[in-house]
């Protein structure tokens, strides 16, 4: 069972849930997501829910159903890619946030996130 | 259209009102759930809806018919308590269950025990609670019903039987079935129900979907309820 934030609808935390699996490529473009039931009983939640998280991901394009074949995560590169940005936005927006409140400049924000992705690589 | 439906549905034991004048229509292919703290009348509604008890007025229909013998045929019952002959076996139950309902499967019946490391040969008498909760959803959810009554499916059992229970409850989902659950323990059970139907002093206070609860409020139904209603 997925461990679900309070106060949050159910099915905006599985989307965020099944873009996160497609971004860490858990679930690797153009292969099949598991069933609508197999997902639920997994996280522990209604079908109708997860049903209703699949269908906005495939109006956003992310997912593609087949009518007999099942769904399946896009293989189109510029979808995928715009996922990925908006995953990493979200992150450093935040970021951006605290480093602005301690009254740092553009210049010293991006020092510090290059000298710390080195750092990390090393 | 509605396969449950109750109008000004009234139940008064002497001069305690126990349901008092409800409206209620729920439609298939929904898992619901009937919440509210002891004594605000979910059993009593369950029983009617079950014909174990007759309305003092007001009417209940099941897909469109009074409780009765029809209706029996397409409604599974877990009742709120230990209901199931103590002298049997798992063998004798499933053949106890397949000749009382027609619409019982033996197949899925059989399929849910195998996940479960028990044999067919022990004796009720024998098992936890927990286990013979267990046996008892089975039973219940074996069958192909319309309706699915569920009273307090999760009570007194551990967090692993009643994980086993609502998992269970997932998937036997069906487009096609109402699966009605009454519990006063909202936090366990919130995740699986599309609507939540909340009752105090024998009135519906709320008849609405988990998820617009949840992005109206941000608040859990769970923490919702507690504040808005205090109990």
């Amino acid at each position: 069972m997925w461990p679900f934030k309070e106060g949050t609808p159910i099915y905006l935390q599985i989307i965020e849930e099944i873009k996160t699996r497609i971004v860490r490529g858990e679930y690797e473009a153009g292969s099949q997501v598991p069933p609508v039931r197999e997902l639920a009983i997994e996280a522990g939640v209604n079908p109708n829910t997860v049903q209703r998280a699949f269908a906005q991901l495939e109006s956003e394009g992310i997912l593609k159903s087949d009518r007999t074949r099942g769904r399946f995560v896009t293989d189109e590169k510029s979808v995928l890619g715009e996922l990925r940005k908006t995953m990493s936005s979200r992150f450093v927006t935040g970021m951006i946030k605290g480093m602005k409140e301690l009254g740092m400049s553009d210049d010293e924000i991006i020092e510090a996130v290059s000298r710390q992705v080195k750092e990390e690589s090393k | 259209m509605s396969v449950f439906e109750c109008r000004a549905l009234t139940k008064k034991y002497g001069s305690c009102c126990a349901v008092d004048g409800i409206d209620l229509s729920v439609e298939k292919g929904r898992i619901v759930g009937l919440l509210g703290p002891n004594g605000s009348g979910k059993t009593t509604i369950i029983k009617m809806a079950n014909g174990l008890l007759q309305p003092t007025s007001g009417e209940i229909l099941i897909d469109g018919m009074k409780p009765g013998k029809e209706t029996k045929k397409c409604v599974a019952y877990l009742p709120d308590r230990e209901f199931l002959p103590e002298y049997m076996n798992v063998k004798q139950l499933l053949r106890f269950y397949a000749d009382f309902f027609e619409d019982f499967d033996m197949d899925r019946a059989e399929e849910m025990l195998e996940n479960l490391d028990f044999s067919k040969s022990m004796y009720l008498k024998k098992m936890s609670k927990g286990m013979k909760e267990k046996i008892q959803l089975i039973l219940t959810m074996s069958r192909r019903a319309k309706v699915y009554f569920l009273d307090e499916p999760i009570a007194g059992v551990d967090p692993a039987a009643r994980d086993y229970i609502l998992r269970t409850i997932i998937n036997n989902y069906d487009p096609e079935a109402l699966v009605l659950i009454s519990t006063h323990l909202i936090s366990d059970v919130e995740s699986v129900l599309d609507d939540v139907i909340f009752i105090q002093e024998g009135k519906i206070l709320l008849h609405k979907s988990a998820e617009e609860i949840r992005e109206e409020s941000g608040k859990s139904v769970d923490g919702y309820f507690r504040e808005v209603f205090r109990c």
